[in-house]
């Protein structure tokens, strides 16, 4: 493979060299620093552009490879006018991609626009950083558990430019391990994990000198095919953040066998470059973390945070291997105050693009919205908007895809408007702030708590009217009739039963009566409520007689009428004895003979009442019963 | 109620119009007084509701403790049904060939499972969602069991309340809510067929014994519809038809016979019949098979009995009758004999399934089909599981059975009949125990009820009494108060406070129950089994989670058509959660392709290598608990997968794997045991490792032994994953060598 890539860029190599110069810009000087302590190559080039031409140029051109441009994730030039320290805030550079003619194939051109033309003879300073995915090919592609994994990184030691280059140098950081081999060329020089070339002087434009770095890396190599994140906003006071993960461990596959004893007991040779742990550096005051995927919960997860930052450590249900694959979902809760902002009448919500883990590299970002440092081959953000958004607009700092879709959540009529946005091939350095606008009226909060509200309601009415309305169907069915009558009887009965026991309480009295009077010796006072009462008496069993007449009269209440009769006969007994008593006890009050006459007097009158009063309650009770 | 509360409308506007002379006391007294049916009323319905929830949340510790998950084995079965019916459609669902299980058979599973349980799921689902209510039907799976079980709390109300009455009715909805016996078969994540067919099985047995009780047409057809639901959730519903008519056969010969039940039993047996063979798996079974020919025979004797009685009333003699009588019945014995016996001889009436004859004889299993005596739930029951899952209702049932036999009815004969059968079968199989549970506490609910009635009674009459008495002339004599006490109570001297006693005792004894159940519940019927946990050295919770880890790497990491081969218990779960074609798995179908699985683990490895390339299995699983000392592993399976394979390949004999009849692994072990599939697997590189401090390595926590064969070579496997705590091993098997 090493000499599959040699041969190609022999080939460029070749056809560069017969290739014309186009402008007059020559780079004077040209310092290069590739980055490779991470699976991610992060390439910072500081660029001195001079003008030897006369024409006024705006514009510079920059030059990858094309197997290097399929793998470029992120490119920005920003002009490093401020000399020395006091570097002025780097303004970013518009950079884009064009297509001269007359240029040698196998290219692609980035032209970066100067913020203002550049005379003849005037110098400009610009920084660009380059930042590459899968540059760091695994060499062997296969390793046992045992083997430690080692990488090649392939690039030019002179830097690939249409300008003329004066004076240039580059240096290649290595993770701090072993280095298999690299390329020697003139100017070598290696130092610990930093190996430094040039500098070269004056080199034609497109010179190009291919080198490799062969070396041992055993930093995770995980790479998100798909990221999908969701971030949904409440206006309740919540922000949810949804991740779906869907990783592989895109360093060399591992073959052969899988020993769980090499990998517990010899940690260090058992696995060198499997992925243990992931941390994921989730905002301040994140809450209700999970971490779960398709199968369930998992439990192998650390959550530490304070007031700057919230770190979830999760580690996967298996370490993971080269080639091999896991999946699982975070979710996280935000206070709605730290991310929703409003601006001329406008409600924004100010979130970060990247995902939240360190050195992970997407293939496809979808942010519904945070990510993991890992490459995300896809990317896919979705921002879930409440229900009733409208005027919606997104700014986002990079080029990304987007398209609006609808979801369904609790109590949704017309469906949250989402936003998604997909970015492939996104990297840490697309951890960036970007806003979605919208309008939303607070009244629209309250809809779906009203909603519940009327729902059960209306679950209350219907209840109500189905115990109240009639819903037999044939009103003339001798079952419904009976059902009628019955509910009268009942109703009568009650009303008998109340004023049996309007009765009784006056009897009571009655009693109450006899004791003041034994207190007091008031007579006359005795008397004058024994009258009231008679006359209460008189008027209850007025009322008994047409209830007694209706229950004789009807049908279905002939079970209960002896009952209810005998009820009737008992208590005019009692009432009878009762009275008696009180004339008794009265008189002997008005005779003024002693408490104990009066006591021998009425003592089989007291009996007879209190096994009556034990009747009366009996039935009484009998009657409740149906 | 609604005559309730218009009395009760009717009348206040006369109190307060007669209450014009008297005192606001009165009226207010009349007031309570008024509402006391209201009350009751009022009561019931939130004893009931709070009976209701606490069924539900008794049965969430498992989503507390743990997660909300699926439990177990045959729910992920369930769940992956369910899934795909959500997903794709009814008729998807009943057409649905599964290709994933059984390799290279296939399963046709639209017509080999019960769907009761999916359809109601996805019901559920669908009528949330009609409800904009964004739920997944994870959630919903793993809460249709409580959800069933609070309903079928209030089935029990209704059925305590028609054999009994409506105190007995709440006594039973609140023993059944947290009996221990229900609970295991019902906690949230218990997504089995169980957890909606005791509510089906108890709400047929309701409306079937209201049928009887009232002859109703409309109650009998409820029944019918019941029995339909039933049918279509459980295998067991053969319970229901075989029940009830050795009820009405109990009736008919105790001269219980009449309109009514004739009415309730035919409409109830044609109409169910007719609903349940529209389900695919029992089809024409209904009609032919051995176990259903009772209610068949019980159907026609009806007509005999009904053509007796016309002929009884039209002949009005009875030396004729008795004649007529004696000529019908044997005739239409002779004809029952005979039609049973040509139907058996010709094939149309299939004999009785090895299923139903270990019921009826709990050693048959044993002798003739070993893989349904290895089923843990399918061992007779111990003494302790009948403690330990009825607690004081066992001792409660007996009583409960006197007072039904002292207030016979039909009903009443129904309960009966329900409770000793199903304890019986509880006695023949550990689960089964779940079906005799409701019977039992609706027994045990008659019980208490009626003493605890008793018993109030006796201590309130003296109540009573004793108000009345003090309610009488304040100073009177206390010798006359003495005498007319006597006078009035003619029974035991300490009764009251007897009563009292006995009254305490009996809510000790109920609130231990609670106590028990809560125990049981939390402790040991809580658990999803999947998730395995115990308690570290320092008393804080391990979890060991490796089957999911082992799951979700075959789901993962292998090819999407990868067939895995394990032994049948995982295959549900493998299938379910690793999403790979597995050979056998939890529907013991096909006993002979299980014998094949059971064969190849207990050969050697180039024998089994063999097995395994004709049935293209990639990955071969094992469960191995020799780490952690989880005893629940293929080793300690293993002798059954002996018994199983050897039953179909006598090749394969119990006792080279024995020795002097005892099963080990050390050192000691039958060389064919140190050297066959199942032992390389679970044991290979386990000789390197040191489980335990002191021990030598190579030591199996699970058995307590060093192990006897320590270097251990795979030749045609290799070791794929293991996860973390040896739970789980996968074993790749390689592609055969090149010839050249």
């Amino acid at each position: 493979m090493k000499i599959g890539v040699r041969l190609d860029v022999l080939v460029l190599t070749i056809a560069l060299l017969s290739v014309p110069v186009l402008s007059d810009l020559i780079l004077s000087k040209v310092d290069r620093r590739i980055d490779l302590t991470s699976q991610i190559a992060r390439i910072t080039s500081t660029l001195k552009v001079e003008n030897a031409g006369n024409d006024l140029v705006s514009e510079v051109l920059l030059t990858i490879p094309d197997n290097q441009a399929k793998n470029l994730a992120y490119l920005t030039a920003t002009s490093n006018e401020g000399k020395g320290k006091v570097k002025a805030s780097a303004v970013s550079l518009p950079v884009e991609v064009v297509h001269p003619k007359g240029m040698p194939p196998a290219l692609t051109f980035y032209s970066v626009s100067l913020p203002k033309g550049l005379g003849k003879g005037e110098t400009f300073t610009l920084d660009v950083l380059a930042v590459f995915t899968h540059a760091l090919q695994p060499f062997p592609e296969e390793i046992t558990q045992a083997n430690i994994q080692l990488v090649v990184f392939s690039d030019t030691a002179h830097f690939l430019s249409p300008y003329t280059v004066k004076v240039q140098s580059l240096i290649v950081k290595l993770p701090e391990a072993r280095i298999e081999s690299y390329t020697k060329i003139e100017n070598t020089k290696i130092h610990g994990s930093e190996i430094k070339y040039g500098p070269y002087e004056n080199l034609p434009p497109f010179s190009y000198s291919p080198i490799g770095v062969h070396f041992e890396a055993n930093q995770p190599f995980v790479v998100a095919q798909e990221l999908v994140r969701e971030i949904e906003i409440s206006h309740w006071g919540n922000v949810q953040v949804t991740e779906h993960y869907n990783l592989v461990h895109g360093g060399a596959r591992s073959k052969g066998e899988f020993s769980r004893l090499d990998y517990q007991s010899r940690r260090y040779v058992g696995g060198a470059s499997a992925v243990r742990t992931l941390v994921a550096k989730l905002p301040p005051r994140a809450h209700s973390v999970y971490y779960r995927d398709e199968i369930g919960n998992i439990s192998t997860s650390n959550l530490w945070s304070d007031s700057k930052k919230t770190e979830l450590e999760i580690e996967p249900r298996y370490p993971m291997f080269g080639g091999w694959r896991t999946a699982f979902t975070i979710g996280y809760g935000l206070p709605l105050q730290d991310f929703l902002f409003q601006a001329e009448g406008k409600r924004y919500l100010d979130f970060s693009f990247g995902c939240p883990m360190n050195e992970v590299v997407i293939d496809t970002l979808i942010v519904k919205a945070s990510c993991l440092g890992i490459i995300s081959l896809q990317y896919i953000v979705h921002v879930v908007l409440p229900e009733g958004s409208t005027d919606i607009s997104v700014s986002v700092p990079f080029p990304v895809k987007q398209w609006q879709e609808t979801k369904f959540s609790h109590l949704d009529v017309i469906g949250r408007p989402v936003i998604a946005l997909e970015k492939t091939n996104a990297v840490p350095e697309h951890d960036q702030h970007f806003q979605v606008y919208y309008k939303f009226s607070n009244l629209s909060m309250l809809r779906e708590p009203l909603m519940l509200i009327s729902g059960f309601f209306l679950l209350f009415v219907a209840g109500i009217i189905y115990m109240h309305a009639d819903l037999a169907i044939s009103k003339s069915s001798p079952s419904y009739l009976a059902k009628l009558q019955w509910d009268e009887v009942l109703a009568v009965i009650q009303q008998f039963q109340n004023n049996i026991n309007r009765c009784l309480t006056i009897h009571d009295k009655l009693e109450a009566s006899l004791r003041d009077l034994s207190r007091t010796g008031d007579v006359q006072a005795c008397k004058a409520a024994r009258k009231a009462f008679d006359g209460l008496l008189k008027d209850l069993s007025k009322d008994l007689k047409p209830l007694l007449a209706f229950l004789q009269s009807s049908p279905q209440a002939s079970q209960i009428l002896p009952k209810v009769e005998e009820l009737v006969v008992k208590e005019k007994d009692l009432q009878e004895k009762l009275m008696a008593k009180h004339s008794i006890v009265v008189d002997g009050y008005e005779k003024k003979s002693g408490g104990r006459e009066i006591e021998n007097r009425i003592a089989l009158q007291q009996q007879k009442i209190t096994a009556l009063r034990q009747e009366v309650d009996d039935l009484l009770e009998f009657i409740e019963e149906i | 109620m609604v005559g309730a509360g218009a009395g009760a409308k009717k009348t206040s506007p006369e109190v307060v119009k007669s209450g014009s002379g008297s005192s606001t006391m009165l009226m207010l007294k009349l007031k309570l007084k008024l509402k006391t049916k209201q009350q009751e009323l009022l009561l019931r319905v939130s004893i009931l509701c709070l009976v209701y929830v606490l069924a539900f949340i008794t049965r969430l510790f498992s989503v507390l403790r743990y997660e909300s998950m699926i439990h177990e084995f045959d729910p992920y079965f369930n769940y992956r049904t369910t899934l795909y019916l959500t997903e794709n459609g009814f008729y998807e669902f009943w057409n649905w060939f599964d290709s994933d299980s059984w390799y290279p058979l296939g399963r046709i599973i639209g017509g080999t499972l019960y769907p009761g349980l999916m359809v109601t799921a996805a019901i559920i689902y669908w009528l949330l969602r009609l409800l904009s209510f964004a739920v997944h039907i994870r959630e919903v799976c793993v809460l249709t069991a409580p959800f069933f079980a609070s309903n079928t709390t209030i089935v029990a109300y209704f059925f305590g309340k028609e054999i009994w009455d409506s105190g007995a009715g709440l006594v039973a909805a609140a023993l059944i809510a947290i009996c221990p016996g229900y609970i295991s078969r019902s906690v949230a994540g218990s997504y089995d067929n169980e957890g909606v067919a005791i509510f089906a099985l108890l709400f047929t047995f309701y409306l079937f014994v209201k049928a009887v009780n009232t002859g109703s047409l409309a109650w009998a057809l409820a029944s019918a519809f019941g029995y339909f639901y039933m049918v279509s959730a459980w295998g067991g519903y053969v319970f229901i038809i075989n029940l009830i008519p050795l009820y009405v056969l109990v009736l008919l010969v105790t001269g219980r016979y009449s309109m009514r039940l004739y009415v309730a039993y035919n409409s109830m047996y044609v109409v169910g019949m007719l609903l349940a063979m529209q389900i695919r798996f029992v089809g024409f079974q209904h009609v032919q098979s051995g176990e259903h020919m009772a209610a068949m025979g019980v159907f026609f004797l009806m007509q005999v009995f009904y053509m007796l009685d016309w002929v009884k009333y039209l002949l009005g003699d009875a030396k004729l009758f008795q004649a007529f009588l004696r000529i019908t019945v044997t005739t239409a014995l002779a004809v029952g004999v005979i039609a049973l016996g040509l139907g058996t001889a010709s094939g149309y009436i299939s004999p009785w399934t090895g299923r139903f004859y270990s019921l009826l004889d709990p050693t048959y299993a044993k002798d003739h089909i070993p893989i349904i005596a290895s089923v843990s739930e399918h061992q007779p029951t111990a003494w302790s599981s009948f403690m330990f899952d009825f607690h004081i209702l066992l001792f409660l049932f007996p009583a409960g059975l006197y007072f039904c036999f002292k207030r016979l009815s039909d009903a009443t004969i129904f309960i009966v009949m329900y409770g000793l059968t199903s304890m019986y079968f509880a006695g023949v199989m550990v689960r089964l125990i779940l079906v005799a549970t409701p019977a039992v506490c609706l027994i045990s609910a008659i019980a208490v009820s009626a003493t605890i009635k008793n018993l109030t009674l006796v201590a309130r009459a003296k109540d009573n009494n004793k108000v009345s008495h003090s309610g009488s002339l304040k100073g009177s004599a206390s010798s006359s108060k003495a005498s007319s006490k006597a006078s009035l109570d003619q029974s035991q001297p300490f009764q009251r406070n007897g009563a009292i006693a006995l009254l305490l005792g009996a809510f000790y004894l109920l609130s231990k129950y609670a106590t028990h159940c809560t125990w049981v519940t939390s402790e040991a019927y809580s658990s999803p089994s999947i998730v395995l946990a115990a308690r570290g050295a320092h008393g804080q919770r391990v979890i060991f989670d490796d089957y999911r880890e082992a799951y979700f790497w075959l789901r993962q990491n292998t090819p999407p058509d990868a067939k895995v081969m394990s032994w049948w218990d995982y295959g549900y779960q493998i299938t379910a959660m690793g999403n790979r074609t597995v050979i056998v798995d939890n529907n013991t179908w096909n006993n002979t392709h299980i014998a094949t699985v059971g064969r190849a683990m207990s050969s050697y490895e180039d024998e089994a290598y063999e097995i395994m390339r004709s049935l293209d299995v990639d990955y071969v699983l094992v469960v191995f608990g020799g780490v952690t000392g989880y005893s629940s592993d293929d080793i300690n399976k293993f002798l059954w997968m002996v018994r199983i394979g050897g039953g179909v390949f006598p090749i394969i004999k119990e006792p080279d794997y024995l020795v002097n009849g005892e099963y080990r692994v050390d050192k000691g072990a039958a060389p064919k045991m140190l050297n066959c599939l199942m032992y390389k697997l679970s044991y290979y590189r386990f000789g390197e490792l040191t489980t335990e401090y002191g021990k030598p390595p190579g030591y199996d926590r699970a058995r307590g032994v060093e192990i006897g064969n320590k270097d251990i070579k795979l030749e045609y496997l290799e070791e794929a994953f293991t996860t973390s705590n040896w739970i789980v091993r996968i074993y790749k098997v390689k592609p055969p060598n090149n010839r050249w």
